[in-house]
């Protein structure tokens, strides 16, 4: 029984390992036969351009990841609040930041309403539209979350006598964090790729370093690769970690 | 105890769950049961007496003492009593003896140690021992309905109220179910019990209230109930249930 399992758990590695190989080979040859030049060693000079690029992307993105979630459950809470003023203002905010583009809030955010206020620090108001147009995102992803926990799990919280506050706190948001899991790391993923935008406001993340570097070293496409495989870097660990999260508060039938 | 219900009425929609429903037991009821046909309130009725659901209009009174009909004066009432659901209603994300001393902490402020004592105690006293550290899923429907009264009973509520608590269970669960709850009334707890079960009420009850389209029927104690009740609802309603029995 146990020798089985590490059979098969050894057949599918070895599976998984044949079909990436030959991903690989499908990619060179592809790239053979249009005859694509390479030319990695003028990219090489404008390597520490790159991980500059990088590191800026990670702390954007990071930085947006907390503020969306923090953001997107206090929108959720809003969406659902008895006050209806509260409610109509947070549904609209949802609504509109979801339904225009990205492009479109980071100009005007950034140009119009930061000069406003004051504010000229690209990184920070870069942070804080894509966290904001995130948010607007996940507040609907944790509203399915929590709305799909039945009435009877809120009426047995009232049963054992807690209020609102401890209803959410031990007993809809331990579960409907299991729900919201998936959408949520897809949602992430996505912020990570949609922080390239932030070019538009002057800020060097990654997309633009490399785009700066093709056109510097005369080269057109050694960039994209490298940065295909930086984006992996950071997405893949994260979707690794979110389904071990999932396997961890796996608990009902 | 003595229960008393004014002209409640509860409404959901357009559905009238309670339509001015009245009663008033005896002075010295101890295990109060609420029969009626399926749609005919007993549901609402039972939640609106421990103060779980607020009625439209309406009063009840235990004890001579009206309910608060303020949401945070119900809950502050209703933390004084127990409730006991058909579908168990247990937090799934949680053990049994969580299930058991989440409340007894974050409600009642008990101390982990006495919260804990008291849950391994109901556990073992409820037959669950080997279970404690199980989730809801890994326990049997009886075994689910058993931990969830040992949760309503673990505050040490003054009225314990069960919501057609075998309806989900079939026999053999059914009566260990009603097994504890009979000892339970024997011990003397105040209990309010909503039940198709009526060889139980037979049993354990010693007021009947019977309800049928969101009004009180009959209200008398469970021997003249079961002797020479003179609704033809309430007659009718014994004989469908004594058909296969």
């Amino acid at each position: 029984m146990e020798m089985k399992k590490v059979n098969a758990g050894a057949l599918g590695l070895l599976g998984s390992i044949m079909l990436l190989g030959v991903l690989c080979f499908a990619l060179y040859a592809t790239f053979a036969s249009v005859h694509y030049r390479w030319n990695w060693q003028s990219l090489w000079e404008y390597r520490m351009q790159f991980l500059h690029g990088w590191l800026t992307t990670l702390i954007i993105s990071g930085g947006a990841m907390f503020v969306s979630i923090i953001l997107g459950f206090a929108l959720m809470l809003g969406c659902r609040s008895i006050l209806q003023p509260v409610r109509f203002f947070c549904t609209g905010t949802v609504e509109i930041v979801r339904g225009s583009p990205l492009l479109v809030q980071l100009l005007i955010g950034y140009y119009v309403i930061a000069t406003a206020v004051g504010v000229s620090d690209p990184t920070l108001v870069g942070t804080l539209l894509l966290g904001l147009f995130e948010a607007a995102y996940l507040a609907e992803i944790f509203r399915g979350a929590v709305e799909s926990i039945g009435r009877s799990q809120w009426e047995a919280s009232k049963a054992v006598g807690f209020d609102k506050a401890q209803t959410y706190r031990f007993v809809i948001i331990p579960q409907a964090v299991r729900r919201a899991l998936p959408g949520t790391t897809g949602e992430l993923v996505s912020l990570i790729k949609s922080s390239s935008l932030l070019s538009v406001i002057g800020i060097e993340e990654l997309v633009q370093k490399v785009r700066v570097m093709n056109s510097a070293s005369y080269t057109a496409l050694e960039g994209y690769l490298p940065l295909a495989i930086a984006y992996l870097v950071v997405t893949l660990p994260l979707s690794w970690t979110a389904r071990r999260l999932e396997q961890k508060f796996t608990y009902e039938t | 105890m003595k229960l008393e219900a004014h002209q409640l009425i509860k409404r959901y929609g357009s559905f009238v769950a309670l339509d001015g429903a009245s009663f008033r037991t005896g002075d010295q009821a101890r295990v109060v049961a609420l029969l009626g046909p399926s749609g005919g309130g007993k549901s609402t009725l039972l939640r609106v007496l421990g103060g779980l659901l607020l009625p439209d209009s309406g009063q009840v009174k235990v004890d001579d003492v009206p309910l608060p009909i303020d949401e945070m004066g119900a809950l502050r009432a209703l933390r004084g009593n127990g409730f006991v659901f058909q579908g168990y209603n247990l937090f799934p994300h949680l053990s049994a003896l969580e299930n058991i001393t989440l409340p007894l902490l974050a409600v009642h402020r008990w101390s982990p140690h006495d919260a804990k004592r008291r849950a391994v105690e109901l556990l073992a006293r409820l037959g669950l021992a080997d279970h404690a550290n199980k989730r809801p899923a890994e326990l049997s429907g009886g075994q689910q309905q058993r931990a969830a009264i040992a949760r309503a009973l673990a505050p040490k509520p003054s009225l314990l109220l069960l919501d057609e608590p075998t309806s989900a269970l079939d026999p053999v669960m059914t009566g260990e179910v009603l097994d504890v709850i009979r000892e339970l009334a024997e011990s003397g707890q105040q209990i309010v019990l909503a039940t198709h079960e009526i060889s139980f009420a037979r049993k354990v009850a010693d007021w009947i209230v019977f309800l049928s389209h969101g009004q009180v029927d009959v209200s008398c104690t469970a021997n003249e109930f079961f002797q020479k009740t003179q609704s033809m609802k309430a007659r009718d309603y014994l004989q469908g249930l004594c058909r296969y029995r």
